[in-house]
């Protein structure tokens, strides 16, 4: 049965397909005049230029990360172009009524509608293309509560005392070659601020697509959510097929100050490459929040099925008394896909909780690895941590793997560690069969069933998104 | 009983990893019949039943089975659920996080679509599947939880029992329907059984005991042994067997 199972898996990309517009795309290749046209083409100002020159300088001196449990030939970064953006008459476009309709036609094609008439209910969009910020729905709405949504961009120019207060705080320029890479040359990506004691009264949502060949992208997230304040954000994220493989090197900072919260979804479906391991994604990322102030609490939710290499460890430094981080996570790998990721929970303040669920599903040849690290700081006395972390095997040619670390400097905090692995099992599938299901339905199930904890968490549209992923992602699997 | 057979099996040759398990089985089942499958533990009968629902482990080495005239070894198994083989398992297995309510739907959907009926709306299928939960004394709350996660070995019965009702299938097999159930629990099991009773539907019933038999009387006894059936009779051979005991017809 494990040879249906296996074929079960073959998977079709939805969202692979390439739209046919002029780009003004940097010949590959980075040096310091690349950043300077980079900085120069937004406009910015020279304090922005300096930090980027800086980022830039350390980067040339560090290495390539080795320790995670990831395969693949050396990128070559003198390969990548640093820059692409959409030609239109001025570099950003002022409204959506200025953007190529061939882009918005692909973000109706992703089942993002950007224009007035059909935009999402309730929830705030930013669309970013390739390199650029192409459009932020609900402005106007969104300012009448104080709360900004921009791109990154737009915020160093009308912002700049934010942007200077807050970039780099939480993830500085050096803190690994990634994120040194992307400080550099960070295109675009989203900056919100949610002003004291105030709710966003909507859900708010970047979606980035990366488009043109050879090209990377750096976007870069920064998200305050000032004293007392609430907001949920959502990213999510696509790519056409390609036989090249793409680099895709984040960064996210949160900043949650006194009794704030911000709740962080993610729903990754970068081009995880063709069924022979050909081409997808590398995705390298950097996602780090602060609970600042006292009370605070930073939530990371994320779905995680595409990219052919996927880097990441979403993470919280607990600093603020009685804050609180918490990891949801569901990372599915078929094929060739690889996946280390986990997350880092930073305990310094009083009674500092944080929760940890992971959910990783391998099917396929495909390798999952969750690597975590919980410390807690000698001051953190009550700090109280709480992991889970399943496995599912799909087949019987897939790899499970699990690096929990635990640096505990305070004998007072209580630790739990749960760990489990399983397989679908002939049996499970069996009784479904029986019961008129087909088998690609039945595992479809079976692994929503599994990662029901961690859907639970995402907001309510979302969650019904991550479970059609989930399906199409396995699609195939019965023979 | 003019009808043309349900089910007819004819010496039926089944192996697992090479090795023989069952040994030429014939057994025609008209609808409107029970038939009760006795034996020791190992002579095959959990074999047969599986042979019978599809699954693939078990190579079928010679013999027929044809189910309402049709070959059955040409269907998959979930195209014999849907044709009407209910199989109700003697280890019903767990699937963690997926409501019994979810499995339910999706299984009777699957198997509507199939006899070309329309889906059950939300609210119709949620009070169906109530009533019948009343029926084997299960609180409503057990539809919320994860199919077989954590239910008592009595639970895990009498769930296969809802999923019959739900299922309204033409011929179930019954894997030791009984064991494992304390003599309340047998009872609604069997008045749940003894529900769907009717001239059209057909009934095997697997057990070791006569205990059952009680409850849901059978018009044909056949017992097994070795992968084979070494004696047919009606209702009062089971009540034999327990007197004298398998060896009696070794
Ligand atoms: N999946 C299997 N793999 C190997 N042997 C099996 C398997 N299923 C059944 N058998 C063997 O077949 C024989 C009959 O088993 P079974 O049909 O379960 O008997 P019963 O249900 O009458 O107790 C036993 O010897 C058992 O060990
Ligand atoms: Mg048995």
């Amino acid at each position: 049965m494990s040879d249906e199972i296996e074929s079960l898996i073959r998977r079709e990309y939805q969202a692979g397909f390439i739209t046919n517009i002029e780009s003004e795309t940097l010949p590959p290749g980075l040096n310091e005049d690349v950043i300077r046209i980079i900085s120069g083409k937004k406009n910015e100002p020279e304090w922005m230029l300096e930090w980027r020159l800086e980022a830039y300088r350390k980067w040339r001196e560090m290495d390539v990360p080795q320790w995670a449990h990831l395969q693949h030939p050396p990128v070559d970064f003198d390969a990548i172009s640093y820059y692409s953006s959409p030609k239109s008459k001025d570099d950003a476009p002022k409204s959506l009524d200025e953007v190529d309709p061939e882009i918005l036609e692909t973000f109706e094609k992703l089942g993002i509608p950007l224009h007035e008439r059909a935009k999402l209910a309730g929830v705030a969009v930013d669309a970013v293309f390739d390199s650029v910020s192409i459009g932020t729905t609900y402005k106007d709405e969104l300012a009448k509560a104080g709360v900004i949504f921009c791109s990154i961009s737009e915020a160093v120019h009308e912002h700049p005392e934010l942007i200077r207060k807050y970039l780099g705080s939480v993830v500085p320029q050096q803190d690994n070659f990634y994120a040194a890479l992307n400080s550099a040359v960070f295109s675009d990506g989203s900056f919100v601020y949610i002003p004291k004691n105030t709710r966003c009264p909507m859900e708010l949502s970047t979606y980035f697509r990366i488009n043109e060949l050879n090209t990377g992208q750096f976007e870069r997230t920064l998200i305050v959510a000032d004293e007392g304040s609430y907001v949920s954000y959502l990213e999510g994220c696509t790519a056409p097929m390609r036989d090249e493989n793409q680099l895709h090197a984040a960064v996210v900072e949160l900043v949650a100050l006194g009794d704030a919260e911000i709740k962080y979804s993610t729903v990754q479906n970068w081009y995880p490459g063709d069924e022979n391991g050909k081409g997808g994604i590398y995705n390298f990322v950097t996602k780090r929040g602060v609970c600042d102030g006292a009370n605070s609490k930073i939530s990371w939710t994320q779905v995680e099925t595409g990219s052919a290499i996927t880097w990441k460890y979403p993470s919280v430094i607990l600093r603020g008394d009685n804050s609180i981080g918490e990891f949801y996570s569901v990372a599915l790998t078929n094929g060739y896909q690889q996946a280390d990721t986990g997350t880092k929970m930073i305990h310094m303040g009083k009674n500092t909780k944080s929760t940890i669920v992971s959910k990783g599903i391998s099917a396929g040849r495909s390798q999952n690895a969750y690597r975590g690290l919980v410390r807690i700081s000698p001051r953190a006395e009550g700090a109280r941590n709480y992991t889970q972390c399943d496995s599912l095997l799909i087949g019987d040619q897939c790899g499970a793997h699990t690096f929990p670390y635990i640096e505990n400097k305070n004998p007072d905090a209580i630790l739990e560690h749960e760990a489990t692995t399983s397989k679908v099992s002939d049996d499970q599938l069996f009784l479904c069969r029986q019961r008129g299901i087909d088998e690609e339905k039945a595992v479809s199930m079976i692994v929503n069933g599994f990662c029901k904890e961690v859907f639970k968490e995402l907001p309510m549209e979302f969650a019904v998104e991550a479970g059609k992923l989930l399906e199409v992602s396995l699609e195939g699997a019965v023979g | 009983m003019s009808k043309t057979p349900l089910l007819e099996v004819k010496d039926l040759v089944a192996a697992v990893d090479g090795k023989t398990i069952l040994n030429g089985i014939s057994l025609t089942v008209y609808p409107g019949e029970v038939h009760a499958i006795m034996g020791p533990n190992g002579s095959g009968k959990s074999t047969l039943s599986n042979v019978l629902a599809g699954r693939e482990d078990y190579e079928v080495v010679s013999g027929s089975v044809t189910f309402k005239g049709n070959n059955l070894f040409e269907l998959e198994p979930e195209e014999r659920a849907r044709e009407g083989i209910f199989l109700a398992f003697q280890y019903p297995v767990e699937i963690p996080g997926v409501s019994n309510m979810q499995f339910l739907k999706a299984s009777v959907d699957a198997v509507r679509k199939h006899r070309g009926l329309e889906e059950l709306d939300a609210p119709t299928f949620m009070k169906l599947a109530r009533e019948h939960c009343k029926e084997l004394k299960l609180k409503p709350e057990f539809l919320k939880r994860g199919v077989n996660e954590g239910f008592s070995g009595g639970e895990k019965k009498r769930n296969e029992i809802l999923q019959m009702a739900l299922l309204e299938p033409s011929l179930a097999l019954l894997d030791e329907t009984d064991s494992g159930l304390d003599i309340d629990a047998l009872q609604v099991a069997a008045e749940g059984v003894n529900a769907l009773r009717n001239e059209e539907r057909g009934l095997i019933v697997v057990t070791h005991y006569q205990r059952l038999l009680n409850y849901i009387v059978p018009d044909y006894v056949h017992v097994l042994a070795d992968g084979k059936i070494v004696k047919s009779g009606g209702r009062e051979l089971a009540l034999e067997l327990e007197e004298k005991g398998y060896s009696w017809i070794q």
